[in-house]
């Protein structure tokens, strides 16, 4: 164990970007991510960065998007209904291929919804929640330790393939302490910008950064490169954790905090006798298909804190060889570990 | 005791949060697992607050407490909420000189503590949190006085050092009651 403090898991995002070398952090407050921010205003300017709090949620994503277009590792953060206003933004970054790393500490909605924990942007995060022939690359920790981890390796990720990427956390991930080791973190490594409209010092022509592009034969070609992109980041990237899957009836998928309230239950479960494994998506776009495919149970259960999102993704990488089950809560509500286990044996008794 | 589950809930301003955070801070010093997480809304002080501690060997699963086995309720709302939710030979520390109800159940261990009138005759009303802390770890066994006390010490940033004193001094009268 390296260096093991006590943390937050907004505060621990927030240590962790810096650790990975962003200085510009531009956002606006909202519960349950404010603490992120807060941090960020303490800690950036110590070390010559940029701490901004914008008017409002837009000012701040195209903040991100210029400071992004200049090459310098950059983020930002909201929760649920401040990344709906993000959306637009966060569309034009990705036309723009233009990497960051934007965090989404969920709460329940739609609408102004709740302050409590929720997981129901997955749509949002996974589909694209802007216009356009889109993806980010959205990744789902389960602790703080992963949750620093995850940001750090962001930033890496972000700018190897020039595709932002989406942290997306929840209100109980965000406001519960862990310990985590700092020294974990991943190193960054930096990849070279020669895109970066980062000033020409008379010696190259100007890079442009833009979105517009009004010739369809053109918007075609780039929006068909883009997608290439993707397919090698579907090939490549696909991340998940899974245990108990080999002699498993019962595969149970969650991600984020969902999946640790889940493992308790598979505790409890595999206690009684109840054969079930775990799938944990870590990437949620890329989806884990791969591994959907390589295995046999005799169903899927998918636990979400939504009314399902996530289910269709499960079903189109198992093939549906098995059914899919979902139970989940929403609104702010978390499951009990009694819950999934008395959906499982209610799934038992259907499927055996 | 070695390992809990517990429920921390009083009125917001009466450190309840960090009365949790000091015991899973105590639980790091000392290489162990554990989570805490806090109650967030729209209260402010007077408000109602609580925070779940899950102190463990093994790695923790959900972050969230169903059913204590240590409840400490520092106002009567709380005990309220949450005396039915306790396991089954679990204990609950009521705060007295708050709380004028007794617990009614009795599966589980009781033990009042004069938290709030204790600090107050030391002339330290607002730690009636720690008080009640010294008397949690003196019924449980979860950590022993001096490591908290070290605990305390080491987990206040600089500025707040100067606070170390009384609070030490509140958990040993809450300790040897």
């Amino acid at each position: 164990m390296g260096e093991v403090v006590l943390m937050k898991g907004n505060e621990a995002i927030a240590e962790a970007a810096i650790r990975s070398g962003c200085k510009h952090f531009f956002g606006y407050p909202i519960t349950p991510q404010t603490e992120l921010s807060a941090y960020m205003a303490k800690k950036l300017p110590k070390i010559g960065g940029t701490f901004l709090q914008a008017e409002s949620e837009i000012a701040a994503v195209n903040m991100l998007y210029g400071a992004a277009s200049a090459g310098v590792r950059a983020m930002t953060s909201s929760s649920s209904p401040g990344i709906s206003l993000k959306s637009e933004g966060i569309s034009y970054i990705a036309a723009g291929d233009l990497p960051c790393v934007i965090v989404n500490i969920m709460r329940g909605g739609p609408g102004l919804g709740g302050i409590q924990a929720a997981q129901s942007d997955y749509f949002q995060a996974t589909k694209g929640g802007g216009h356009g022939d889109y993806h980010l690359i959205v990744l789902a920790p389960n602790s703080i330790q992963e949750m620093v981890c995850l940001t750090a390796e962001g930033f890496n990720i972000s700018e190897e393939y020039r595709i932002p990427v989406m942290l997306l956390g929840d209100g109980t991930l965000g406001q519960m302490m862990e310990p985590v080791d700092l020294e974990q973190i991943p190193e960054p490594v930096f990849a070279e910008k020669p895109w970066a409209a980062n000033g020409t010092q008379g010696k190259r022509k100007p890079n442009v950064i833009k979105t517009l592009e009004l010739a369809p034969d053109e918007l075609e070609n780039s929006v068909w490169e883009r997608e290439r992109k993707y397919s090698i980041v579907k090939e490549k990237l696909q991340k998940y954790d899974a245990h108990d899957i080999e002699d498993a009836d019962i595969i149970i998928s969650s991600y984020g905090i969902t999946s640790r309230v889940v493992e308790t239950a598979v505790k409890m479960l595999r206690n009684e006798g109840v054969k079930v494994g775990v799938i944990r998506p870590i990437t949620l776009w890329p989806f884990p298909e791969k591994i959907y495919k390589q295995v046999n149970p005799k169903a899927f259960l998918s636990v979400e804190m939504s009314t399902g999102q996530m289910v269709e993704d499960i079903k189109l990488a198992c093939e549906c060889k098995s059914p899919v089950y979902f139970f989940g809560r929403t609104g702010g509500i978390i499951p009990t570990p009694n819950e999934i286990v008395d959906k499982v044996h209610e799934i038992m008794k259907e499927v055996m | 005791m070695n390992n809990c589950k517990m429920i921390l809930a009083g009125f917001g301003g009466q450190g309840i949060l960090f009365a949790g955070k000091m015991l899973v801070y105590a639980a790091m010093l000392k290489g162990k697992k554990l989570s805490w997480l806090p109650s967030y809304g729209p209260e402010m002080r007077g408000g109602t607050a609580n925070c779940h501690v899950i102190i463990d060997d093994e790695a923790i699963g959900s972050p969230i407490v169903t059913h204590p086995n240590v409840l400490i309720a520092m106002n009567q709302p709380s005990l309220d909420k949450f005396e039915n939710e306790v396991e089954k030979d679990g204990v609950i520390f009521v705060d007295k000189s708050l709380i004028e109800r007794k617990v009614t159940r009795t599966d589980i261990k009781t033990v009042y503590v004069d938290a709030t009138e204790i600090a107050d005759k030391m002339g330290m009303k607002k730690l009636a949190n720690m008080v009640m802390l010294g008397a949690v770890l003196k019924e449980t066994g979860l950590f022993d006085a001096d490591e908290m006390a070290q605990t305390i010490k080491e987990s206040l940033p600089e500025k707040k050092q100067h606070l170390a004193e009384s609070n030490v001094s509140a958990v040993m009268a809450g300790f040897n009651i």
